[in-house]
């Protein structure tokens, strides 16, 4: 019915390889677009705004991250929590100016501090810093591999977390140990802090979300991608028909971490304000994103959306059901949701190993038939 | 002897008596992966229910009260009855086969043929499951484990040391049991493996499942088998790491921990374990000793694995484990 299509008629590479080969998504993509940027910002409030969409913005950059390194390049990784946790410091450190110390010329430590760094070039800034520290934790991803490859990415979670406890320089020595971020802005717009206005936090984040997720998509259908999906495929025969494993691997860490890192600095600046690193990025973080792309579908930027969307709105309904309707005990229903989420993913699992990506895909196959099919 | 040297050997003995506690969850881990190559994620959890339905039902509470109060505006908890530790563990046994039974039923059988690592995400997905339902069964907080195993200092340690070094040892007497049984615990599984007709089944399926499905072992009753196993080995694990530090969440951590261990020890070899939890207990309370104190303490938290990084980076097998062959 909405997806009516006489055949395939394209002629030429790129006509083959668009995005949206069909006019209604193509349409729908402009229309969602529209109302990203041009409806919700009048309408966001901050209830809305600190329960759904900032966390399902910030989760999706997560998401996309991890889906690149293991939906695409097929190396797991359980360190996603840690990589977010370098990019939220390394964003502190920048948007409170980065104080470096060097010995003087009589033997002295002089400190040295960059002038705080706009927010929006901090947030850039600490996903190349997390780029960096992934390549580093991707370099043994040669020679280990599979679970025990997921194994080792726990060394840089329990690492990093640990580190941003003991290493005090990383929160400027305060004492409680936080990090806080400070009132910042862009354009004269405060985005961060207590005073920030919802629908200028929102904006700023959708647009991080906008770009990097375009930017994903034509990485992962690039001849990057491409190398990347031969590795996952077979790494040795990738390897035959002339993939460089060692690019291929350590290109997906560095865009993975990029990302990751990018939502980690969104998290800890724009969304939470204050950051305690063993509460906020602990091995439960890098589990949650990791059960995004199970539940969205690996191996799909949509995927990554529709894995974090469900994963943000489950908690919320099942709370706003189970407090909110019945009237239950708030720890009953954060154990019954553990119930629920791990049934679901047993389940996903079992019936449709590629998630609701695939799910969205077989419904488009359907429509496009509809309602003659033969 | 100096002193410094006398704390690092009573360190060392602590770290390896730490070890035989890694290395009894890591069993467990082993056990399925050799039999179904399973690489069981919800071992630690299932370590952690065990030990809660032990003390539940040793205390007598009553199963999910927390849910039908909330449902039926009820004020039930316990049924005022308490029941021995050896019948207690005989029934949460029940369980843990029945469990086995379950998961081997819904989940495993419907994943036959997946790749590995679907089968690990789905093993997480247990884990989360049960630890939910765990906490909905018999409530969250933290429970003490008394069955009656021997703690505190170890005095006849502590003596004999004082007399011949001039420097008391301080070794736990939960840890001494500890190492005995985990001891008894491999003799057992290795006799188990040996020496019965189960035992020689369960071989052949973890050398080759289609060769022992031609000689007519039934895969899933050999399935269910080791995941009972797998669930009384975590039911031993559970009770050890609840008595020395009480029946609560963080339980289900010390899988996290028994990982590096594993790989260490490589995931195929059940001596493998034991060693990997040996090199882990003592690595890591050693460099603790050594160097936590220049570095901020807490180290425990990430030496393991680092160590294991390191060491899987020059030997990809682990210790013990099958070479890995790669054919395209």
């Amino acid at each position: 019915m909405f997806y009516r299509e006489a055949g395939d008629f394209s002629t030429t590479y790129s006509e083959d390889s668009q995005t949206f080969p069909i006019k209604f998504d193509r349409v729908r993509y402009y229309v969602v677009l529209a109302v990203a940027f041009l409806v919700v910002p009048f309408i966001v409030n901050d209830y809305w705004l600190n329960a759904v969409l900032l966390p399902f913005l910030i989760y999706a950059i997560a998401a996309i991250g991890l889906n690149i390194l293991t939906g695409y390049c097929g190396q797991v990784s359980l360190g996603t929590g840690g990589f977010m946790a370098v990019g939220a410091y390394a964003c502190y450190k920048f948007m409170t100016g980065m104080d470096i110390y060097l010995m003087g010329a009589d033997g002295e430590w002089v400190r040295y501090a960059l002038p705080p760094i706009n927010i929006f070039f901090s947030v850039i800034l600490a996903g190349f810093v997390t780029a960096f520290v992934g390549l580093l934790f991707g370099l043994p991803s040669l020679r280990i591999k599979g679970f025990y490859l997921a194994v080792a990415t726990l060394a840089a979670q329990f690492f990093l977390v640990w580190l941003f406890n003991k290493w005090s320089w990383t929160y400027n020595y305060s004492a409680s140990g936080q990090i806080n971020a400070p009132t910042r802005g862009v354009l004269g717009y405060e985005v961060t802090g207590p005073t920030a206005e919802p629908w200028a936090a929102y904006l700023f984040c959708l647009i991080f979300v906008v770009v990097l997720a375009w930017i994903a998509r034509n990485l992962t259908r690039g001849s990057m991608g491409r190398r990347w999906m031969a590795i996952r495929d077979m790494d040795i025969a990738a390897e035959i028909i002339g993939v460089n494993p060692l690019g291929a691997k350590l290109s997906a860490f560095g865009v993975s971490s990029f990302f990751v890192g990018v939502s980690g600095a969104l998290f800890f600046a724009v969304y939470l304000g204050a950051v305690e690193v063993g509460e906020a990025f602990g091995i439960q973080k890098s589990f949650l994103v990791l059960f995004m792309i199970i539940i969205g579908g690996l191996g799909s930027i949509f995927g990554s959306f529709a894995g974090a969307a469900f994963m943000v709105l489950l908690p919320v309904l099942l709370k706003n059901i189970l407090v909110g309707t019945l009237g239950w005990p708030t720890d009953l229903a954060a154990h019954i949701e553990f119930i629920i989420v791990g049934a679901l993913i047993v389940i996903f699992l079992i019936a449709e190993p590629h998630g609701l990506a695939q799910l969205w895909r077989i419904a488009k196959e359907k429509l496009r038939l509809w309602p003659f099919p033969y | 002897m100096p002193e410094q040297l006398l704390f690092a050997a009573e360190v060392t003995l602590n770290g390896l008596m730490a070890g035989v506690l890694y290395a009894l969850v890591a069993l467990g881990f082993v056990l399925i992966f050799k039999a179904s190559g399973i690489f069981n994620y919800a071992q630690g959890v299932m370590a952690l229910f065990a030990a809660l339905t032990l003390v539940g039902i040793m205390d007598g509470q009553v199963p999910f009260a927390h849910l039908i109060n909330a449902i039926f505006g009820t004020e039930v908890h316990h049924f005022g009855w308490h029941v021995p530790a050896l019948l207690a563990i005989l029934f949460t046994m029940v369980l843990m086969v029945a469990f086995a039974w379950v998961v081997n039923h819904f989940v495993l059988r419907h994943l036959v043929n997946q790749e590995p690592i679907i089968l690990f995400m789905a093993t997480i997905g247990l884990a989360y499951f049960l630890e939910g339902f765990g906490d909905i069964m018999w409530g969250s907080d933290i429970k003490k484990l008394d069955v009656g195993l021997p703690q505190g200092l170890n005095g006849w340690i502590d003596e004999t040391t004082f007399n011949a070094f001039g420097y008391g040892f301080f070794i736990d007497n939960l840890d001494i049991v500890a190492t005995v049984i985990a001891a008894l615990l491999v003799t057992a599984l290795v006799v188990f493996s040996q020496y019965t007709k189960q035992g020689r089944a369960l071989r052949a399926v973890a050398d080759d499942h289609q060769a022992a499905l031609s000689v007519g072992i039934s895969l899933n009753f050999i399935w269910v088998l080791v995941w009972s196993v797998a669930g009384f080995v975590a039911l031993v694990a559970g009770i050890m790491w609840g008595a020395k530090s009480g029946v609560q969440f963080s339980l289900s951590l010390i899988a996290l921990k028994a990982l590096p261990v594993l790989m260490l020890g490589g995931f195929t070899s059940i001596p493998g374990a034991i060693v990997g939890g040996l090199i882990i207990g003592v690595g890591e309370k050693l460099f603790e000793f050594l160097l936590g104190p220049a570095l901020g303490g807490a180290t425990e938290n990430w030496f393991a694995y680092v160590l294991a990084l390191l060491f899987l980076v020059f030997r990809p097998q682990g210790l013990f484990g099958e070479k890995i062959i790669e054919r395209v």
